[in-house]
C-alpha cells in the first residue's frame, strides 16, 4: 500500500515537474490560474495533506473543504442551499439519512468506474447518485480491566445485556441527538422487529442502562476505559475506537485498554456516501475528486484520519486496525427505506420507553 | 444640526433630540435587518410553508419544552441573583488584594464553550471529578456518593457559573458609581443600614438590575449546551427541542414553529423590559468608583468580604481549577480498580498540541487557532461598539423610539442560533450578500450577541448623566463634540471597557453559532476543542483541556489588559 501511496505522489510530483516546464512566460499558453472545487462535509472530515496537494496539482485545482458542522447539520444545509449550491460534491450521508438526501434531489449520478470494484452490498443507491465511500460498526466498547477483575464473562448477544450481571454496566446515547446513539437503537430494530424492540429497551431501563446526550459524554464521561474513568464499563462507540485508543495514548501502549464485542446483530453498520451536486458547473472536476475518494490511495489514508473503513477491497488496512479492531461478521442492517420511514416513531417510542 | 441644548426652547429640544437619536440608530437598525430579521424570517417562511405537509404534531411536544424552559429559567435567573447582587456589593464596596484579578476571573466562565463547562463540571463533581475522588477516598466507599451530572441541579449550577458574571458586572459597575454620601446623608437622618439599602441604594440601582435580570434570564431561556450535556436528555428546553427536530430528526416545521414560539416568548418579555426601564431610569451625578470603595472595617464587614470572596471561588473559580488542574495530570485507573485512580503530573497534552503527528489537512497549530480566535474578537468588539455605543447613546436620551428599539435590540439573545445559522446558509445567498463562506460571517454572529450586552451596559451609565451637566457644559460655549468628549465620555469610559470585555468573552467562547457558519481553515481555539473532544484516546482528551486551559489563560489576559486601558486625557469615573 506504501508503494501505492508512492507511487501515486511521484505520478503528481511528475505531472507537477512537467507542468512548471512549460514556459513561464505570461500569457495564452501559460497554465491558467487554479480552479476551486468546493468540497462540503461534515466536522469529521481529515486527509493527509500530501494527498489533497497531490490531487490540486495533478488538476490544477484548489480544494476548498467546508466543513459545515455535524453529519446532521451539514446535510440540511446541503438541502437548503439546493437553489444556490454552497459546493460541487457532498461528502458525509450516511445510510439513516440517505433516502432523505435522495429524496431532495440534491445529487447528480455519476457512474465512477471504482464502483466495478465496490462490492455491492455498499451500494445503496442503484442509481449511483450517492456513492459508498467508507463504513464504520456502530458496537458496544468494553473496558478490558474492569471484566478481567471483576471475572465477569462478555455478553455474547443483545439479549444477554438484560441479564442481572450486567446491571448499570452499560451507556447509550440518545438516539434523537446522536448519531452513534440512532444506529444502536436501529441494530435492536433490525433484531427484535417492531414492536419488539421496546420490550427490548424496556428490560434493559429496569437494568439500570445509563443514558446521555452524545457520544463525548457518554466515552468521556460515563465510560470506565477512557480518560474521564466514568462509572459505566460497557458503551456504546465504534468498532474503530479501540485501535485509535492505540493511537492517541499518553504514554505509548502496546493493546487498547477497550474491546469491542461483536456478537451477531450487536453492532450497525454505518455506511458514508459521496455525491456530485446538482447543478455544479465543475462536473469533470468533481467527477474527478469522487475518483481520487475511491482510489486506493485516499481509501487507504481514512482509517487513520477519520477512523472509518474502505469499501474498497483493494485498500489494505493499517497495522493498528488490523491488530486491533474487530470487524463484526453480522452486523445489523436496515435498508434505507425502512430508516427513513419509521425513525421519526421508532426515536418517538424510543424516548416513551425508556425515558418517560 | 448643531443644536445646542441650553439655548433652545424645550419643545424643539424634543423633537431635535429625536431626531438625532433617530439618525444615531439608522446603523444599528440596518445591521440588524440585514444579519437577524431577513434571515430569521427566510428560514421561518421556510419552514411554516411546509407545516401543512408533515403530519400533526402533539401538543405536549411543544408544551412540555415551554413549561421547563421557562421554569429552569426562572430558577437559574433567581440562583444567579442570589450569589451575584452580595458579589456586586463586595466589588463595588470593597477594596481588597486581588480585587482585580479576582474580578477578571469571574467574567472567564462566560468565555467557555459548553462542551468545556461539562468537562469541567465532570472534572469537579461528576462520578471520578476530585471531589468524588476525595470523598471515596477519605470514606473508603466504592461509589461516587455525590450524583450531580444529569440532574436538574447541574443544569442550575452551571446557569449561575455562567451567568454570575453579568451580574457582577452590570449590578456591580453601576453600584461603584452610586454617590455614597446620598447613602451616608440618609444614616444621618437616621435610616437603618436596611432601610437606606431599600430606600436610597435599591432605586438608584434598579435600572441595572432590571437589565442583568433580562439578560440573564434570557441566556437560560436559551441554554441548549448545558441543558444537553449537563441535564441529559431527560431535560429539553425549546432549544433542544429545536436543535433536534432541525439538525437530527431534520424536521425543519416543527423547528420553525418551536422557534416561533421562543421568539414570541423573547420579545414579550424585551417588550414588557422596554416599558418598564423607560420608568426606572433616574439621573444622578455617578461618583468615581474610587470615592466609596474601601477596605473592610472591622471584624463583621471582614468576615463577610471573607465569606463572599470564599463563595465566589467556590462558584466560579473552582470548575475552572478543577478543569486547568486535569491539563496537568495523567490519570491512571488501577488495574481493574474501579474505585482507585492514581494520579502523575505530566506536560505531554502540551506538547503534543504543537505536534502535527499525522500529517492531517486539518491539524490545527494552538498559535493559528488563538490567532483566529483573537482576530475574530477584536473584529467583535469593533463591530459591536460601533453598533452599540450610537444606540446606546440614543436608547439614553430618548423614549419615543426607545422602547420598541430597546426590545428589538434584546431579540437576539433569546432567539434560536440552530434556527438563525440556517437562516444565514438559506438567505445570504445572492450577492452582494453572499456572505455564506466568507470569514466576515463569524464576528457578525457574535456581534449579534454581544450586542445587547454592549448596550445594556452602556446605555444605563449614559442615562445617568444629568442633562444640567452637559446644558451647563453648553452654556459655557462648549460644542457638542466637546461636551460628548469632556461631559460624556469621561463617565462612560469605564462602561465602555466593560462593554469591550463582554464583547471580547463572548466572542472567544462562542461556539454554537461559529460551528455552523465558520470557515474551516480558520478553527477558532473552542472549535479545536471539539475536534479533540470527538475522538477516543487519552491524548485527544487532554489536548482539549490543555487547549480551553490556553483559553482561559488568553481570555483572562485579554480581559485584565482591555481593563487597564486608558483613553488618553480621560480619567477614569
Amino acid at each position: 500500500m506504501q508503494r501505492n501511496k508512492a507511487f501515486f505522489i511521484g505520478l503528481a510530483w511528475l505531472s507537477f515537474v512537467l507542468g512548471s516546464c512549460m514556459p513561464a512566460v505570461p500569457g495564452p499558453g501559460s497554465t491558467p490560474a487554479p480552479r476551486t472545487l468546493n468540497i462540503m462535509t461534515h466536522d469529521s472530515f481529515d486527509a493527509s495533506t500530501s494527498l489533497i496537494e497531490a490531487f490540486e496539482q495533478s488538476h490544477n485545482v484548489r480544494l476548498n473543504i467546508l466543513k459545515s458542522g455535524d453529519s446532521g447539520a451539514a446535510l440540511n444545509k446541503a438541502i437548503l442551499s439546493k437553489d444556490v449550491p454552497l459546493a460541487d460534491v457532498f461528502y458525509g450521508v450516511d445510510n439513516a439519512f440517505l433516502s432523505r438526501a435522495l429524496g431532495s434531489g440534491i445529487f447528480d449520478a455519476y457512474d465512477a468506474p471504482a464502483l466495478a470494484t465496490i462490492p455491492s452490498a455498499f451500494q445503496l443507491d442503484p442509481q449511483h447518485r450517492a456513492l459508498p465511500v467508507d463504513y464504520g460498526d456502530v458496537c458496544l466498547n468494553y473496558d478490558k480491566a474492569y471484566f478481567a477483575s471483576h471475572n465477569l464473562s462478555l455478553p455474547l448477544s443483545l439479549d444477554d445485556l438484560t441479564q442481572p450481571e450486567y446491571r448499570g454496566l452499560l451507556v447509550v446515547e440518545d438516539p434523537a441527538t446522536s448519531s452513534p446513539g440512532l444506529a444502536f437503537l436501529l441494530a435492536t430494530v433490525a433484531h427484535f422487529g417492531d414492536p419488539g424492540f421496546l420490550d427490548f429497551w424496556r428490560a434493559l431501563r429496569a437494568n439500570g442502562v445509563a443514558v446521555v446526550d452524545g457520544w463525548e459524554t457518554a466515552y468521556y464521561t460515563n465510560f470506565s476505559a477512557a480518560s474521564g474513568h466514568g462509572p459505566q464499563p460497557m458503551v456504546v462507540s465504534y468498532a474503530s475506537s479501540p485501535p485509535a485508543e492505540v493511537v492517541f495514548a499518553d504514554p505509548p501502549i502496546s493493546e487498547p485498554p477497550t474491546g469491542t464485542l461483536t456478537g451477531a446483530d450487536m453492532c450497525f453498520r454505518q455506511i458514508e456516501f459521496v455525491g456530485i451536486l446538482h447543478g455544479t458547473p465543475n462536473r469533470g472536476l468533481a467527477e474527478a475528486f469522487v475518483d481520487f475518494m475511491l482510489s486506493t490511495p485516499f481509501q487507504e489514508d481514512m482509517p487513520l484520519k477519520m477512523f472509518v473503513f474502505p469499501v474498497n477491497p483493494q485498500a489494505g488496512l493499517p497495522e493498528v486496525f488490523s491488530r486491533f479492531a474487530e470487524i463484526p461478521a453480522q452486523p445489523a442492517t436496515l435498508t434505507p427505506e425502512e430508516i427513513a420511514l419509521h425513525r421519526d416513531a421508532w426515536i418517538q417510542a424510543w424516548h416513551q420507553a425508556v425515558l418517560e | 444640526m448643531m443644536v445646542r441644548a441650553g439655548r433652545v426652547p424645550q419643545a424643539s429640544l424634543g423633537a431635535g433630540a429625536s431626531r438625532r437619536s433617530l439618525l444615531l440608530l439608522v446603523v444599528p437598525l440596518t445591521f440588524l435587518a440585514l444579519f437577524f430579521f431577513y434571515p430569521l424570517l427566510t428560514i421561518l417562511r421556510l419552514g411554516l410553508s411546509a407545516v401543512g405537509e408533515s403530519q400533526p404534531l402533539a401538543l405536549s411536544s411543544v408544551l412540555n419544552p415551554l413549561g421547563f424552559t421557562l421554569w429552569q429559567a426562572s430558577l437559574s435567573t433567581l440562583l444567579t441573583f442570589a450569589v451575584g447582587l452580595p458579589g456586586a456589593y463586595l466589588f463595588a464596596r470593597f477594596e481588597f488584594p486581588g480585587k482585580r484579578l479576582l474580578r477578571a476571573l469571574t467574567t472567564l466562565p462566560f468565555v467557555l464553550p459548553t462542551v468545556v463547562v461539562a468537562v469541567a463540571f465532570n472534572a469537579l463533581l461528576g462520578p471520578r471529578g476530585w471531589l468524588n475522588l476525595g470523598l471515596m477516598a477519605l470514606s473508603g466507599a466504592s461509589v461516587p456518593p455525590i450524583q450531580f451530572i444529569n440532574t436538574l441541579w447541574a443544569i442550575l449550577a452551571a446557569h449561575v457559573f455562567y451567568n454570575t458574571a453579568v451580574v457582577l458586572r452590570l449590578v456591580g459597575n453601576a453600584w461603584a458609581h452610586l454617590d455614597p454620601r446620598l447613602v451616608h446623608a440618609a444614616r444621618v437622618l437616621g435610616a437603618s443600614p436596611w432601610r437606606a439599602w431599600r430606600e436610597v441604594t435599591l432605586p438608584l440601582l434598579r435600572p441595572s438590575i432590571v437589565a442583568a435580570l433580562v439578560l440573564v434570564f434570557l441566556f437560560d431561556f436559551s441554554s441548549f449546551g448545558v441543558v444537553l450535556m449537563l441535564g441529559g436528555p431527560r431535560f429539553a428546553t425549546l432549544e433542544v427541542a429545536i436543535y433536534t427536530q432541525a439538525l437530527h430528526l431534520l424536521n425543519l416545521p416543527l423547528a420553525a414553529l418551536l422557534s416561533l414560539i421562543q421568539i414570541a416568548c423573547t420579545l414579550t418579555l424585551t417588550t414588557l423590559y422596554a416599558r418598564l426601564a423607560s420608568r426606572l431610569s433616574t439621573p444622578s451625578a455617578p461618583r468615581a468608583a474610587e470615592e466609596a470603595s474601601r477596605r473592610p472595617v472591622g471584624p463583621r464587614q471582614r468576615l463577610a468580604a471573607v465569606l463572599l470572596v470564599g463563595l465566589l471561588l467556590v462558584l466560579l473559580v473552582a470548575p475552572l481549577a478543577a478543569l486547568a488542574a486535569r491539563s496537568i495530570a495523567r490519570l491512571e485507573p488501577n488495574r481493574g480498580q474501579q474505585t482507585s485512580v492514581s494520579a502523575g503530573l505530566t506536560l505531554s497534552y502540551y506538547r503534543e498540541l504543537f505536534v502535527n503527528r499525522r500529517e492531517a489537512l486539518f491539524y490545527v497549530p494552538p498559535i493559528a487557532a488563538v490567532r483566529n480566535s483573537l482576530g475574530y474578537a477584536a473584529a467583535t468588539v469593533v463591530i459591536a461598539l460601533a453598533l452599540g455605543l450610537p444606540a446606546a447613546s440614543a436608547l439614553a436620551r430618548t423614549s419615543r423610539f426607545g422602547r420598541p428599539v430597546d426590545a428589538l435590540l434584546m431579540l437576539p439573545l433569546g432567539t434560536s442560533a440552530v434556527t438563525l445559522g440556517l437562516g444565514f446558509v438559506v438567505a445570504l445567498d445572492t450577492p452582494p450578500l453572499d456572505l455564506r463562506a466568507s470569514p466576515l460571517l463569524v464576528p457578525l454572529a457574535h456581534s449579534l450577541v454581544a450586542l445587547p450586552f454592549v448596550v445594556r451596559t452602556l446605555q444605563p451609565a449614559l442615562a445617568s448623566i444629568p442633562e444640567r451637566l452637559r446644558m451647563a457644559a453648553a452654556t459655557l460655549g462648549a460644542s457638542p463634540w466637546r461636551v460628548w468628549r469632556e461631559v460624556d465620555l469621561p463617565i462612560v469610559a469605564r462602561a465602555v471597557s466593560v462593554a469591550a470585555a463582554f464583547a471580547f468573552t463572548i466572542s472567544m467562547g462562542e461556539f454554537g453559532a461559529t460551528s455552523l457558519v465558520a470557515r474551516p481553515e480558520y478553527p477558532t481555539v473552542p472549535i479545536a476543542i471539539f475536534r479533540f473532544l470527538s475522538q477516543p484516546g487519552a491524548l485527544n482528551y487532554g489536548q482539549a483541556l490543555a487547549m480551553a486551559t490556553l483559553l482561559m489563560g488568553l481570555t483572562l489576559a485579554g480581559i485584565l489588559i482591555i481593563e487597564r486601558l486608558r483613553l488618553p486625557g480621560v480619567g477614569e469615573f
